[in-house]
């Protein structure tokens, strides 16, 4: 068994990949509480696929260098958040409309300039669902400093974010900036989708920020220990998924991402038989009140 | 107003944008109109408040009391027009709460009732300031003052409906409202709860709190509020409820969608499908 474990940790990229897997996933489960509370995951999956322009903008300008194809990422991340917002603001289009017209616009533009470069299938498909063995020490730098400043972030605006996400008329009525703070938060997870394209890659990405919080969401009762326990089960999920990668020979997104969906399955199930024993108990107190 | 005293005199860090002009009103409205493409919401709606009444606001669905309230309290932009606290511009003050109606809320986010009535304290808080001990000792109070000290940690999904609503009149308190605005707290609550609410409500009236009430039922309109409002896209009458209430001006609110009911107290109003959840949609 501990063979079992040990085994893998003797070659460097699966370290790598094990450091890269568990950041990530904590830096996307916390930053995805906000985003499965304010039901942004459609937004935060739009977003992710919106981004491959820029991806392959960068892949052409670098020739291939991830640290290019990064900050092209990022800049397209930002923008097209920023863009989003402000469509779905400013025109009578409903805004799952909106965000549906620019995410297949843009997710079909990137196809296409991938598409002049040879080796267009392999590439593709490196984007669209992570290579988190292929993360190098510069990569995960850049993991570490982008994903420090977005828990940084949260933390800095923590009741900022509370009172905007349950009940953006008091924070209104308080006079907090509530349209920056709105804008902060798509920016954040433009940039915790660059963050994590290696790992899951850009269709996963969203499992990343909506699963492990939702998982949290069906067993916890205030904001701390959801961001917590959603950071556990992203951390766990990186674990076990890259374990199974390693002995499956399963694509390593796809393990860390089924992994996820295992676990929230789990809770899920768990959660419907405990309810129906709690369930009986409140509508007594809820009579006796 | 004890409490909100007993804040004042130790609070520093209370940000008051604009001093309040003195003798001016409390809440002034003029010439207020607010247009959706499907029409005028509101129109021409001009009224005063002095500080410390308790007004009603009746008037049938879609007759712009939400609308009404959301501009008010600075959510909403008018199309023409001005709303007025003491005298500014409400964008200055932090001392209007807005209660919601209990069907917009999301009752399943993950905070107990300690937590929402702490947010009411946030504007008080600078950006990267966690809130004190003496802000939990507010929120303590304020939990207090509506009989919910006991019920500070409970998740607020499992809260009855009259607990809902005293927890956000806590909240109300914690954010040292003097205007509070209420958006039907009375609908789909039992007569105990109704009478819970109105106990408070007489309690915040003798702190000197002014308070707007949007309602359905004329009848506690008339019997527990010392001004009303009744409104049907324009004002159809404000000012003692026995003067707005007379039969003329509810037909004219209400038109056919009213039953008049003549009592030994009066004149009883029974409106039609009354006191459906939603109220108009902007």
């Amino acid at each position: 068994m501990i063979d079992w474990i040990l085994a893998p940790l003797q070659y460097g990229f699966m370290l790598r990949g094990l450091a890269a897997a568990v950041l990530v996933g904590v830096v996307c489960a916390t930053l995805g509480t906000y985003v499965v509370l304010r039901g942004m995951a459609f937004f935060g999956d739009a977003l992710a696929h919106s981004i491959l322009p820029g991806v392959a903008i960068g892949y052409l300008v670098g020739g291939g260098a991830r640290g290019t194809v990064f900050w092209w990422a990022l800049l397209t991340a930002i923008i097209s958040a920023l863009g989003i917002g402000a469509i779905s603001r400013s025109t009578k289009i409903k805004e799952d409309t909106a965000i549906g017209i620019v995410f297949a616009g843009t997710f079909a533009l990137g196809v296409a300039l991938i598409s002049t470069v040879g080796s267009y299938t392999a590439d593709l498909t490196h984007f669209l669902f992570g290579d988190v063995l292929g993360v190098r020490t510069s990569d995960l730098w850049l993991i570490i400093i982008f994903g420090g400043l977005i828990i940084l972030a949260i933390l800095a605006f923590y009741k900022e974010f509370l009172v905007v996400s349950f009940d953006p008329i008091l924070a209104t009525t308080l006079r907090l900036p509530t349209r920056l703070l709105d804008f902060l938060l798509l920016i954040l997870i433009a940039v915790a989708i660059v963050v994590s394209l290696q790992t899951v890659g850009l269709a996963l990405m969203v499992a990343m920020l909506v699963t492990p919080a939702a998982t949290a969401y069906l067993v916890t009762r205030r904001l701390p220990v959801m961001m917590a326990l959603a950071a556990t089960v992203a951390a766990v999920s990186g674990v076990i998924g890259l374990y199974l990668s390693f002995y499956l020979g399963i694509a390593s997104g796809a393990a860390i991402v089924l992994t996820c969906t295992a676990l929230f399955a789990l809770t899920w199930f768990v959660q419907s038989i405990r309810r129906r024993f709690i369930l009986r108990n409140q509508t007594a107190r809820l009579r006796s009140d | 107003m004890a409490l909100l005293d007993e804040f004042r005199k130790t609070d520093h860090l209370i940000r008051h944008h604009h001093p309040h002009e003195q003798g001016a009103p409390i809440l002034g409205v003029t010439d207020l109109w607010v247009r959706y493409e499907s029409g005028a919401a509101l129109e021409d709606i001009s009224f005063e408040l002095e500080p410390g009444v308790r007004l009603a606001v009746v008037g049938p669905n879609g007759a712009g009391k939400s609308t009404l309230f959301k501009v008010i309290a600075g959510v909403m932009a008018p199309t023409e027009g001005k709303v007025h606290v003491y005298g500014h511009e409400p964008g200055g003050h932090i001392c209007i709460a807005y209660v919601p109606q209990r069907s917009q809320v999301d009752w399943n986010f993950p905070v107990n009732v300690a937590d929402v009535v702490m947010m009411g304290r946030i504007g008080k808080l600078r950006l990267f300031r966690h809130p004190r001990a003496r802000d939990w000792e507010i929120v303590e109070h304020a939990l207090e003052v509506v009989g919910m000290g006991h019920l500070s940690k409970r998740q607020i999904g499992e809260l009855s409906g009259g607990q809902q609503q005293r927890m956000f009149i806590a909240r109300a308190l914690a954010q040292e409202a003097e205007l509070i605005l209420m958006d039907e707290p009375l609908t789909g609550l039992d007569i105990n709860s109704q009478e819970g609410i109105f106990r408070i409500l007489d309690d915040l009236n003798e702190r000197g709190v002014t308070m707007l009430v949007a309602m359905h039922d004329l009848q506690m309109a008339a019997e527990r509020f010392d001004r009303v409002l009744l409104l049907n896209n324009r004002i159809v009458a404000i000012g003692l409820p026995p003067d707005v209430l007379s039969s003329q001006n509810l037909m004219d609110a209400y038109g056919g969608h009213l039953s008049l009911v003549q009592t030994d107290d009066g004149v009883l109003a029974l409106e039609d499908g009354c006191c459906g959840e939603g109220e108009e949609s902007p």
